[in-house]
């Protein structure tokens, strides 16, 4: 459970100073403001939750059951719609407004975006295996993984080996990051650390 | 302009000297011991100026200690940066000098601008 959620995009990575001088690396995140589109009840849905919204997008753009969606909540078409469970729900009702001052300096963190794809990668970056000898006779195994299994018995590989493939594009969660700065005029989080995916990418940010 | 310089356009100095590449510069470090906090100099040769910008850049100072080259990396807008003097300015003819780092003595000398 959640206490509060907000989408926001990554701007990039900079740094600033704190108090003491201490260089700080952060990621900057343009974050809300969310409207609460829909409130589920254990009665409707089964299950208790908040929908929110994220960035407008033009009525051409919005489907015509999602308009009917956004109309009911009297919101504007959202491009981005979220669910979390908050651990008080009496707390929202349709159409409040989350902003970056329903978090706090020093708060920590769980910031959810999808990872930068790397595309077909072999097992040294994918799964960081050493590769092979560069020397004693040794040139086409730099970069091999080495044996997938043995022979006759059992003649075949096992499931889950760890092989080349499709790597990065996965969401990803990166926990317990601390907010170090808040700029409520442009809505903006400044996050200790690094946060999934590239630059415009779109994050979950929860308390 | 770039989002992520608005970000941080108010934590940037503006007090700061113009120096380049091959100047030697004194720079008054804010040391913290405990509760006290000092003022220690720092005089070098700038080797390096960093190609980041706004509260990114950084500038990278030589100085021979007791026979000992040490380099030091300051960002350029940290606020542990007391003061920044341009003692002398240099002449040289490209940007990073970590040519200097072979030279000893004589050989290590830089033209002055004047």
């Amino acid at each position: 459970m959640a206490k509060t959620m907000l989408i926001g995009r990554k701007i990039g990575m900079t740094r600033i100073f704190n108090e003491i001088g201490r260089d700080i690396p952060v990621t900057v995140v343009t974050a809300g403001p969310c409207t609460v589109v829909q409130i589920k009840n254990e009665k409707n849905d089964g299950y208790s939750g908040i929908q929110i919204g994220f960035e407008n997008k033009k009525d051409k753009h919005t489907t015509k059951p999602s308009a009917g969606h956004f109309k009911k909540a009297g919101a504007e078409n959202k491009r981005y719609l979220k669910e979390f469970v908050p651990e008080n729900g009496d707390e929202y009702s349709i159409g409040d407004k989350i902003t970056v001052d329903s978090f706090e300096v020093g708060d920590d963190v769980d910031v959810r975006g999808t990872s930068k794809g790397k595309g077909f990668a072999g097992v040294m970056k994918r799964h960081g295996f050493s590769g092979g000898r560069k020397t004693h006779g040794k040139n086409s195994v730099m970069r091999a993984g080495g044996s997938v299994g043995a022979s006759a018995s059992p003649s075949r590989i096992f499931p889950g080996m760890k092989m080349p493939g499709r790597m990065g594009g996965n969401t990803v969660c990166t926990k317990n990051l601390t907010i170090v700065r808040i700029d409520s005029d442009n809505n903006q989080l400044f996050i200790k650390g690094a946060v999934p995916g590239g630059k415009n990418g779109v994050l979950f940010i929860t308390k | 302009m770039d989002k992520l310089k608005i970000a941080t356009e108010n934590d940037l100095k503006s007090d700061i000297p113009e120096f380049r590449s091959g100047d030697t510069v004194a720079i008054g470090v804010t040391v913290r011991e405990g509760n006290r906090t000092r003022i220690q100099m720092y005089e070098g040769v700038v080797i390096a100026i960093s190609s980041g910008g706004g509260i990114d850049k950084t500038f990278t100072v030589r100085k021979i200690s007791n026979g000992i080259g040490v380099e030091r990396i300051f960002p350029l807008h940290s606020p542990n940066i007391d003061s920044i003097k341009v003692i002398k300015q240099g002449k040289v003819r490209r940007a990073k000098l970590y040519y200097l780092r072979d030279r000893k003595g004589k050989a290590s000398r830089i033209k002055e601008r004047l």
